[in-house]
């Protein structure tokens, strides 16, 4: 900072500023340290609070988002909130709890139209596509249709009953003479719109909708499956049954 | 820096009540007007304008963006889809015209708040300031921006006092209106004009805007200057008066070019021989104001007229 050493005679000013440069300058870097911080904490988010249908991935949504409340204001169900400084999300963006208002999907999407920034995506025009999160059995343990019982609740008001929740039959081994109607959530058709986790009888919902990324539906990509590569490839990927050498112990008999 | 503790009272004497109160009713009407047309939707069903100061759309027509939280949005990379980017050029385009930091001033909620702990501040004779200087709050937008590419959000929209009680308001997240308490009490005691002539990025986002802003105070008329330096104590940015209104014997404008300048017009209420105006970037000229209708000191004007177009006309 000092430049005595040199032949330049000293410049009060000149040294303040760089003074000023100096203190300001850390004290900026400081803070923007403390708010990068804050910046990348702020993507966690509690399980239970959905984005709007079409939101941009949580790290691309909070780059988008300028918390102006547009959407909750075109929501005819009151469903979407804004967060206040408890609620969980970053302070200032839409979400929902589907426990108490589930979203009701109208076919026009006002709220996505209603994104100023396409944080929401514009690009989604049929809600059935939307993926606000999936719903998952979260308590096998206290899903009365896994008891035996004949509760059907989550799959008669599913939105797409039939596609994103199915009954699955099977043989209770309890009684040894009833069956057991499973519900069965296919991620492919479930939007997330939680009509399910807000009808289940049961005082703590046994199905949940999650947040897509906390469901990890994504399969990866160094799994292949024989099957579906065989259908790709159009025939067997493999030229015939393998032959494989004969290991036994050495004078041993078969 | 003698700091009248109840500075209008000669303003009052001189002008009337109305001329020495003009511009802080109008600021204040200006105030509420923004605040009725974001909440005559939620409170009589009767929609204005939707959303918050951050984004809205007006009528179903208009759409507004502020761009301070556009540029952050662009600095964590997201490209806008949609209105937004219209909506940041209108509001750009206004306050290019209108002044800048006239935001801080005729707009943002949070200024009633910051103008009460001043006053009272004067009142109360509360002296102790820490010493804050003017230009940290650029180095705030600088930070504010560096944060928003490293965290790849719109950072300072994670804590900004001033859409937060916006929302407060419009919303009613209450929560949100803590950071506009905590800004009164760092007003009253800790900083003169802390918040917002200190720290806020925002009004040094819009500052920035002012530099080259049209509208302006202008002191035309600082011939008439007796010294009572009553725009000090009043003036939200103190330091942005003396260029203009003492720079008759270097012939620097009249105009208030600082972009700190907030144009709440404060001085021009105050200011018992009538010094200040609005005026416009660029109209250098000294000149007494003909729509002047209190008792003025109107000897002193046109004598010191003369001498003063010689050096300012071009």
């Amino acid at each position: 900072m000092s430049d005595s050493s040199s032949g330049i005679p000293r410049d009060p000013r000149r040294r303040k500023a760089m003074q000023d440069m100096t203190r300001f300058g850390g004290g900026a870097a400081v803070a923007a340290t403390m708010l990068t911080g804050f910046g990348v904490s702020s993507r966690a988010r509690p399980a239970q609070t959905l984005r709007p249908p079409g939101a941009l991935p949580e790290k691309d949504f909070l780059a988008a988002c300028v918390r102006c409340g547009l959407c909750v204001r075109d929501c005819p169900y009151d469903t979407l909130k804004l967060a206040d400084w408890a609620d969980g999300p970053a302070v200032g963006t839409p979400f929902y709890v589907a426990r108490n208002v589930p979203c009701e999907m109208c076919d026009t999407i006002p709220c996505v139209k209603a994104c100023p920034t396409g944080a929401l995506q514009h690009a989604l025009t049929d809600i059935a596509k939307a993926k606000m999160g999936v719903a998952v059995i979260t308590s096998r343990e206290t899903c009365l249709n896994l008891q035996g019982l004949r509760c059907d609740v989550c799959y008669r008001v599913c939105p797409a009953i039939d596609k994103a929740i199915t009954l699955e039959v099977s043989h209770n081994a309890r009684t040894t003479k009833h069956a057991i109607f499973e519900p069965v959530v296919h991620a492919e058709y479930c939007t997330g719109c939680g009509k399910c986790e807000k009808s289940c009888v049961l005082t703590d919902s046994a199905i949940k909708v999650l947040p897509i990324e906390v469901a990890a539906l994504k399969q990866d990509e160094h799994y292949r499956r024989g099957w579906e590569e065989k259908t790709k490839a159009g025939g067997a990927l493999v030229d015939a049954p393998l032959k494989l050498p004969v290991r036994r112990p050495e004078g041993g008999t078969p | 820096m003698t700091a009248n503790v109840r500075p209008y009272v000669e303003a009052r004497a001189q002008k009337g009540l109305w001329a020495a109160s003009r511009f802080l009713v109008l600021r204040r009407a200006s105030q509420l007007v923004f605040l009725a047309l974001f909440l005559s939707g939620p409170l009589l069903g009767v929609w204005i304008a939707k959303g918050t100061l951050a984004s809205s759309m007006t009528l179903g027509t208009l759409p507004l963006t502020d761009p301070f939280v556009f540029l952050q949005s662009l600095a964590a990379r997201h490209w806008p889809e949609g209105l937004s980017a219209i909506g940041a050029a209108i509001v750009l385009a206004v306050y290019l015209l209108f002044g800048g930091r006239t935001y801080c001033s005729w707009v943002c909620p949070i200024n009633p708040a910051t103008d009460l702990a001043a006053w009272l501040r004067r009142r109360l004779n509360i002296t102790f300031t820490a010493k804050i200087r003017p230009d940290l709050r650029l180095y705030f937008v600088g930070a504010v921006l560096a944060a928003s590419a490293l965290s790849g959000s719109i950072a300072w929209e994670l804590i900004n006092p001033v859409t937060a009680l916006h929302r407060a308001l419009v919303f009613g997240l209450w929560f949100g209106a803590g950071g506009t308490a905590a800004i009164f009490v760092f007003d009253l005691l800790v900083a003169k004009h802390g918040w917002c002539g200190h720290l806020c990025p925002v009004g040094a986002f819009y500052g920035q805007i002012g530099k080259v802003a049209l509208l302006r105070v202008t002191a035309d008329n600082r011939a008439a200057c007796n010294d009572c330096m009553d725009c000090f104590a009043v003036c939200p940015e103190p330091h942005v008066i003396s260029p203009a209104l003492r720079g008759e014997r270097s012939g620097a404008t009249p105009v208030i070019t600082a972009g700190d300048c907030t144009v709440c017009g404060a001085c021009i209420d105050v200011c018992s021989k009538q010094v200040f105006h609005l005026g416009l970037r660029g109209r250098n000229a000294v000149r007494p104001d003909p729509s002047m209708t209190a008792p003025s000191p109107a000897a002193r004007v046109v004598s010191s007229q003369p001498a003063v177009l010689e050096r300012d006309l071009p």
